[in-house]
């Protein structure tokens, strides 16, 4: 097996349901240079460092052209394309538009917006599995996984649900062209992203107007009313931070939860004690961020510099993926990382990456993973999975089931 | 391998004795138990409380909203130890392994960990320094003491010395609305912990933040009512300032004084040890038995040439005190050196400053990220054409880089692109740290070159 | 139960901010200030908040103000 296989190997949809021995071969070489002139980087220790070097930019306006984007399409930007979002761009820019972000949704200035909303989120997950009465299956990703985040982050922002089947198509084809399998017409989709980037956001601009007008007490209002004049997000920032915190929070979410009911199934000792010691979803949640990540590789990232690493030299202008579902799985760094232990100690996982970047909705992904689990452990009598391993998406980067069958006996109130 | 086997015993069934019941003190005695140390435990503390943690005292506490009794360190495991509190230790018989206690008794000692930290340099003038409004900022009491006064709502506060102590405090009485001059002896706060061009933006944020800041000057006297309250405070530019609190932030003083007389090699800049941190004696000859951690302790950095090392960091009271407990119950080969990279942070004005490596060693500065003038930078000190420290302030998550350069001595200046470079960060600057054989308030690092005896040390305690 | 956040470690996430507001709260963007003792209505959320922080920078002590003195005579806790 050369390493130059092994990428597209990862990538290979039929390896989905379980990629970490071919992260454990990845990790034999910590840096290496895939097809495509892409450095994968899949050790724990390149990987934090990478994270936090600000030799490492997150633009893919600093790709070299020549240099590709590996598997990843490149396609041309478009006038009527939506500049980058934070997530792609680098600091200044970067911090002033998270900053204003961050105003309505956490500290310092908004401190117990994601404390306050546990009432709801319990509420919300209480509706949907009371739903599941008079059923013995349910699929967890459509009835339940899917949903509740949707119904969230449509909440926080300010955006109707009832437009959930619209944007929803739009989100599908813009995390679709984090697929980089070049065989399923990779150019089509990423051009079809873009298409649907800029579509959602035509539709979000009108929803800010909206808000603008007449605002509620949504994120979308708090951003299209600004802070005073000296810094707020202009119109089109407005939008593309709103696309940004649709998608992310639509996309990840799902999958940590389908892929929490998932292992807790397999490991129907944490389940039992997941149901008789609530508070056990805490670390359990932490465990699962760094055993089954939803967000299994970062491929946006680009060298500034020649950077010498692990005894290679990643060019300027060279594609960085970092693996971190590999690095999380660094027997360097965790003691039995193949293992599934819901109260490891010093859980410094990769989950929600690391650096400037790190997730900005780390807080309320990981509530709203702990109250579903937890709400799922204590109410599904005798639960077991109808098919293992379950169908898988297509997208190796945000990976999760497509489908997650659940037979039960008794629903507890 | 006698010393192997004296290592052994001790760690079953020896007698540790720690005096200093502080931060390095309680971190040490933990990792003798974890370490599985087996003996009997005593902790000598002269204050009458529980091990705390200093650093809310001028943050929170001084804000009002953590009470100053209310910073008890957690323990991180049980230690089944006899606590010695409220007494201090008074001598040590190096000869007889015995601590002499102030109350007369005496405690024998297998192994003895010397972790008594440091105080606040008190007011040199003891008539004024006793006037009721002069205060100092060490310990709890002296929290609860200001705190209590702060919130009496004062005039004005006079800050003596604008190193990190006293620019907190600044920060934290602007930030309870009250009016502060800070007065500073070097041209601008911060100086000779982080040079002239990273202190003139900590100038700009006190003014931005309504502090009177007065650099260049010292406070000359201050003077008292008839009921012995401070009342004015005299400046060496003649101005005089009607002020009813003054906070006196002019560093602090290592507390060897009990240790006068042991044989130790112990001064005003501490108990010098090695890189295990076994105490040395007068001639420059390391002890087997008496160890060093924390405020008190000056030892030898090989980043650094093996100079000596004094610092004021909690970080490095807690990796110095694990390292001497390892050593404490370790021998030979198993013995670990203390080669902790400085670092600290501070909080003032609503920024995160921080800081890795010696920032006084360097000559040059550059601003590789951000900008001066937005308060949110990271700014790299070179040395002799590598990297030696850098400071960030509210731009913490890329220090760790940084580090790394530090520890691998890379070339400075950076001859890589970054992100996040400005123009004024592709020269390199002087870092313009004051004279060092002026003593400024708080570089919280001092090198002292490479006796432990400190015999080549001048040592001159100055009025601000 | 007691608390300390190794500051050095910090790297102003504001995780804790979050999830424990009542205990932890952000100082301008990136200074952390923190109540180092907590009662035990806190519990919950200090255990989220020590559990998210990215980089394992809290130490909490869950039991409630042991006294060094009550240690006198040689009783661990
Ligand atoms: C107000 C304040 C703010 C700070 N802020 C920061 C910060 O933001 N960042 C940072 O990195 N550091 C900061 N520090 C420094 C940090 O607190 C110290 O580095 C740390 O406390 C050192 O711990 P230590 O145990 O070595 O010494 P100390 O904490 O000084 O403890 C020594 C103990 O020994 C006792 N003792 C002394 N003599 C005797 C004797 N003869 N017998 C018995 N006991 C004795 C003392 O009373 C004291 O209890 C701050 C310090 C202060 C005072
Ligand atoms: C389990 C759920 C989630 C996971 C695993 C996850 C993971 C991640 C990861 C790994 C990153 C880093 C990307 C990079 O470095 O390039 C990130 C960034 C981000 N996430 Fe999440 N996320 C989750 C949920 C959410 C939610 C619910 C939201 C919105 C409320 C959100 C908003 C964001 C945003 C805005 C960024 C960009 C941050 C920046 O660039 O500064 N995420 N997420
Ligand atoms: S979560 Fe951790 S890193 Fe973040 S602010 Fe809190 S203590 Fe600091």
């Amino acid at each position: 097996m050369t390493q130059a296989t092994l990428l597209q190997q990862i990538l290979d949809y039929a390896n989905r349901a379980d990629p970490y021995p071919l992260y454990a071969e990845l990790r034999r070489t910590p840096v290496t240079r895939q097809e495509g002139g892409v450095y994968a980087v899949s050790t724990y220790w390149e990987i934090t460092g990478l994270l936090h070097d600000p030799r490492i930019s997150s633009d893919a306006r600093n790709r070299a052209p020549q240099a590709g984007a590996g598997p990843l399409p490149v396609v041309p930007q478009e006038e009527t394309d939506l500049p980058p979002s934070f997530i792609g761009l680098d600091p200044p820019e970067h911090d002033r538009l998270r900053r204003l972000a961050m105003r309505p949704f956490g500290p310092p200035h908004t401190p117990r917006r994601v404390h306050d909303m546990r009432a709801e989120l319990t509420r919300t997950v209480s509706g949907l599995i009371d739903a599941f009465q008079g059923r013995s299956e349910v699929d967890i990703v459509d009835d339940f996984a899917y949903p509740f985040p949707v119904t969230v982050i449509c909440r926080l922002l300010g955006v109707p649900r009832e437009d959930e089947a619209r944007f929803h198509i739009w989100a599908e084809a813009v995390v679709a062209a984090l697929d980089p399998d070049p065989v399923e017409g990779a150019p089509d989709r990423a051009r079809a992203a873009r298409r649907a980037r800029s579509e959602l956001g035509l539709y979000l601009a009108g929803l800010a107007e909206e808000r603008r007008r007449a605002p509620g007490d949504d994120l979308l209002s708090a951003m299209t009313s600004g802070h005073g004049p000296e810094e707020r997000l202009s119109p089109v920032e407005v939008v593309t931070t709103a696309v940004l915190l649709l998608i992310a929070g639509h996309e990840t979410t799902v999958n940590l939860i389908a892929n929490g009911v998932l292992t807790l199934l397999r490991h129907p000792e944490e389940l039992k004690r997941l149901r008789d010691e609530p508070g056990l979803a805490v670390p359990l949640v932490e465990e699962l961020l760094r055993y089954e990540p939803p967000v299994q590789l970062l491929p946006q990232r680009t060298a500034v510099a020649d950077i010498d690493i692990a005894g290679t030299t990643i060019p300027r202008g060279a594609p960085i993926w970092l693996v971190v579902a590999s690095g999380s799985r660094d027997p360097r760094r965790f003691a039995d990382p193949d293992r599934f232990l819901p109260e490891r100690p010093d859980n410094q996982h990769l989950g929600f990456g690391g650096g400037v970047h790190y997730c900005f909705g780390a807080p309320l992904a990981r509530l709203e993973a702990q109250i579903a689990l937890t709400e799922l452990a204590r109410r599904l009598g005798e639960p077991r999975l109808v098919e293992d391993p379950p169908p898988y998406r297509r997208n190796p980067v945000l990976r999760g089931p497509r489908h997650l069958r659940v037979a039960f006996d008794t629903l507890a109130r | 391998m006698a010393a192997d086997g004296a290592a052994e015993v001790f760690r079953r069934r020896g007698h540790a004795v720690v005096v200093g019941a502080s931060l390095a003190g309680l971190r040490a005695a933990e990792t003798l138990r974890e370490e599985g140390f087996t003996g009997t435990l005593t902790m000598i503390g002269d204050e009458p409380r529980d091990p705390y943690d200093r650093p809310p005292l001028s943050k929170q506490v001084l804000l009002g909203r953590v009470p100053a009794d209310g910073t008890e360190l957690p323990r991180r495991r049980a230690l089944d130890a006899r606590w010695r509190l409220g007494v201090a230790a008074a001598g040590l018989d190096l000869a007889g392994r015995r601590v002499r206690l102030a109350d007369g008794e005496e405690v024998a000692f297998d192994r003895l960990l010397i972790a008594t930290g440091a105080r606040a340099r008190p007011w040199f003038r003891e008539s004024e320094a006793a006037l009721d409004g002069v205060f100092v900022l060490r310990t709890a009491d002296d929290a609860a003491r200001l705190t209590r006064r702060l919130a009496a709502g004062p005039r004005r506060v006079l800050v003596v010395g604008a190193g990190f102590t006293g620019s907190e405090i600044a920060s934290a009485c602007r930030e309870r609305g009250l009016e502060v001059t800070v007065a500073e002896r070097g041209p601008a706060p911060l100086v000779g912990a982080l040079g002239g061009v990273v202190g003139a933006v900590a100038a700009r944020l006190q003014r931005d933040h309504g502090v009177d800041l007065r650099c260049g000057v010292t406070v000359t006297a201050l003077e008292g009512d008839l009921a012995g309250r401070l009342r004015r405070a005299h400046l060496s530019d003649g101005a005089a300032l009607d002020v009813d609190v003054a906070v006196i932030g002019l560093g602090a003083i290592r507390n060897t004084e009990w240790l006068t007389g042991s044989g130790l090699a112990a001064g005003p800049r501490g108990v010098a040890c090695d890189a295990g941190c076994r105490a040395f004696d007068v001639h420059g000859i390391v002890t087997d038995d008496v160890f060093v951690a924390g405020d008190v302790a000056r030892s030898p950095h090989p980043l650094f040439g093996y100079q000596f090392l004094s610092l004021e960091h909690w970080g490095n009271a807690v990796a110095q005190a694990e390292v001497a407990a390892h050593n404490m119950i370790s021998s030979g080969l198993d013995r670990r050196p203390h080669l902790w990279l400085p670092a600290f942070w501070s909080a003032q004005f609503g920024v995160n400053v921080k800081s890795v490596g010696v920032p006084p060693l360097g000559d040059e500065l550059v601003v590789t990220q951000g900008a001066l003038a937005e308060n949110r930078f990271v700014a790299a000190y070179g040395f002799q054409g590598r990297f030696i420290a850098a400071v960030a302030f509210d731009q913490g998550r890329w220090l760790d880089f940084y580090r790394g350069l530090i520890e691998s001595a890379a070339p400075f200046p950076p001859a890589f692109t970054n992100l996040d470079r400005r123009t004024d960060g592709t020269r390199p600057v002087p870092a313009d740290f004051p004279d060092p054989s002026l003593p400024t308030h708080g570089p919280t690092v001092t090198l002292s070159g490479y006796s432990p005896s400190e015999r080549r040390l001048r040592f001159t305690p100055a009025p601000a | 139960m007691r608390l300390v956040v190794d500051l050095n470690r910090c790297q102003g996430y504001a995780q804790c901010a979050f999830l424990a507001p009542d205990v932890f709260t952000m100082h301008g963007e990136e200074a952390l200030i923190y109540t180092p003792r907590a009662g035990e209505a806190q519990r919950e959320q200090v255990a989220r908040a020590v559990a998210a922080c990215p980089v394992q920078a809290v130490t909490v002590d869950w039991a409630d103000v042991p006294v060094a003195a009550e240690e006198a005579g040689g009783h661990g806790r």
